[in-house]
């Protein structure tokens, strides 16, 4: 995977990316539109098909809104790189097949407007217009698995026999 | 080797006499929360799955609270998906408009109980964790997984327990002493960790403080806040349950357990301010910030204490010019006996607005907004960038007690 970086800072909040105004919508698209309006109204105009954010500490922190990955996702964005990720928010968005990774310190390297490549086998992300490389956290197994089936509704429906038991 | 609370339910709500903060297990969820606006989302993926009917319908409860009564064509669509859904799957504990705030009916209906699982598609879920339950709040396709199977993966978390200690000031309140923590520990400082609130103070406190302190587990990164459950527990629950219940409590040689000790004899009114929730200061420090909207309510502090507290210190006086206040009552229940105590009309007397039972302005998409440059004072429990409306407006925390004080005075003001 490969894409241009859009910069967010520490504690980017479930408000910051979706607006409690908009929870009342569903639709991938409609809340797309309104991506990121929190800090910056212009984002869901400005970002493109494959782009990467990349943030710093506890991104998606504050509601259980699942709005918010799915606006995320449903704007093009390939991935969210951060420092670390507030818990329910890296659920829901494993859940939904957003990809989310993790890497130490990443956000104090890359800029705005960088190229960069994560190779998520490899474990490793490269900004390739600095040449700098960082390693990802790997997901957990269990998560992994999820994520491999294409997100959670796919996954139950190989696996709910096993599950209920 | 023992196990803390927060592995003792999970251990037995999975099958397992023993498990250890790391281990993944699959538990059973003895309650399935969801409401109107993350509701439709959940039965939304829940249909995807393919599967009929829901796994347990005695089980789910469902309670409007978001958009109540419904100020668009968005959200009454969204009611009606609700609706149809409940009617499809048999559901029984369906509470529709007029009953109040989730967090605040889920117990006052009888639905929480210690040693169980609660799940809400709502993050302050881990308010019920007041009550010794291990109660977290969860996304709408997880929600779909638990209403198909009945069950949720989860890692087993670590325990950190806030051993907190003295006797509060008078005016100082739980909602001061949470943000403190929060202050002292960062919005992400008990990430996946379950937060435990003992010591003597927690001890002293009513079961509706107790809820204060484990609602805003969730501002520190928290996955839910617990409460060893006591007599006060044990009366809270008499007439409203019929459910049997086992109480669990964290053993003294539990392994991932980090104990952090807070003394609150000296501690002042506290104010969490824009835009983060961790911003906290002293009330010394932001007294006489101006304010244009005061709401008085909400999951954190809307109930009967709260309402009497404030209505103490509005008696007989006027919302200052200029200033706005809304009052709402968490649910029915404190409604109506904020009704039978007069409190109600002591703060339609001042000036105050009373709503109905429902989220009000904590949401930011329903009532009570507040426009470009306002500054709002809240008892609510988060105050991000565009929490109560508008991006550029600014939203401070604090108790109820600081907020009627406040809106007397129309600046922040110490309650002392």
């Amino acid at each position: 995977m490969k894409g241009k970086v859009w910069k967010f800072g520490d504690d980017v909040d479930t408000d910051i990316i979706i607006p409690g105004r908009y929870l009342v919508l569903r639709d991938e698209k409609e809340l797309a539109a309104c991506v990121m309006e929190g800090c910056d109204p212009d984002f869901s105009k400005k970002v493109s098909e494959g782009d990467i954010i990349v943030a710093g500490k506890n991104f998606g922190c504050g509601s259980s809104r699942e709005h918010a990955p799915i606006a995320i996702k449903g704007a093009g964005v390939a991935a969210v790189v951060a420092e670390s990720f507030a818990r329910i928010f890296y659920r829901n968005s494993i859940n939904i097949g957003l990809p989310l990774i993790e890497a130490k310190d990443v956000s104090k390297h890359v800029s705005e407007g960088d190229i960069i490549e994560i190779d998520v086998d490899g474990g490793v992300l490269k900004d390739l217009d600095t040449e700098e490389e960082f390693e990802i956290k790997p997901l957990p197994e269990f998560m992994l698995g999820i994520m491999n089936e294409g997100g959670l509704i796919n996954y139950l429906k190989n696996h709910i026999g096993d599950i209920k038991g | 080797m023992g196990m803390t609370m927060a592995e003792k339910i999970l251990a037995k709500a999975s099958d397992k006499n023993f498990v250890k903060a790391g281990d993944i297990v699959m538990a059973n969820i003895d309650v399935a929360m969801t409401h109107d606006l993350t509701g439709p989302l959940s039965v939304e993926s829940f249909e995807k799955i393919g599967v009929d009917n829901v796994w347990d319908p005695e089980k789910i409860v469902v309670i409007f609270d978001h958009q109540v009564p419904a100020d668009s064509l968005d959200a009454v669509n969204n009611h009606m998906i609700m609706r149809k859904f409940v009617e499809e799957q048999n559901i029984n504990n369906f509470y529709d408009v007029r009953e109040g705030v989730c967090h605040q009916v889920l117990p006052e209906k009888g639905h929480v109980v210690p040693g169980e699982v609660i799940v809400g598609t709502d993050s302050h879920t881990c308010t019920h964790g007041a009550l010794g339950a291990f109660s977290t709040g969860i996304g709408s396709t997880d929600m779909a997984m638990v209403f198909a199977t009945g069950k949720l993966w989860f890692k087993i978390p670590e325990t950190i327990k806030f051993d907190i200690t003295g006797k509060l000031q008078e005016n100082v309140f739980a909602k001061d002493v949470v943000l403190n923590i929060i202050g002292k520990v960062g919005a992400d400082g008990a990430t996946y960790k379950a937060c435990e609130f003992g010591g003597e103070t927690t001890s002293a406190m009513t079961i509706s403080d107790r809820m204060v302190m484990c609602n805003m587990a969730i501002e520190m990164g928290g996955k839910t806040g617990l409460v060893e459950p006591d007599q006060k527990t044990i009366n809270y629950l008499g007439g409203r349950t019929t459910k049997n219940y086992e109480i669990m409590k964290t053993d003294k040689d539990a392994e991932s357990l980090e104990t952090i000790h807070i003394d609150i004899n000296q501690l002042e009114p506290q104010i969490a301010c824009p835009h983060n929730v961790d911003n906290v200061k002293p009330v010394s420090e932001v007294e006489g910030t101006h304010i244009d909207q005061i709401f008085l309510g909400s999951c954190t502090n809307g109930r009967i204490s709260d309402l009497r507290t404030a209505a103490k210190i509005m008696k007989g006086k006027d919302v200052a010019k200029g200033v706005r206040m809304l009052v709402i009552p968490a649910s029915r229940e404190v409604y109506t006996k904020a009704l039978d105590e007069g409190l109600l009309r002591t703060f339609v007397d001042a000036g105050a607005l009373v709503c109905n039972p429902c989220c009000g302005p904590c949401l930011g998409g329903h009532v009570g907004l507040v426009g470009p440059g306002e500054v709002s004072l809240s008892t609510s429990n988060r105050n991000f960038k565009g929490r109560q409306g508008s991006p550029e407006a600014e939203v401070y925390l604090s108790s109820a007690a600081v907020a009627a004080a406040s809106a007397v005075t129309g600046r922040i003001t110490d309650p002392r």
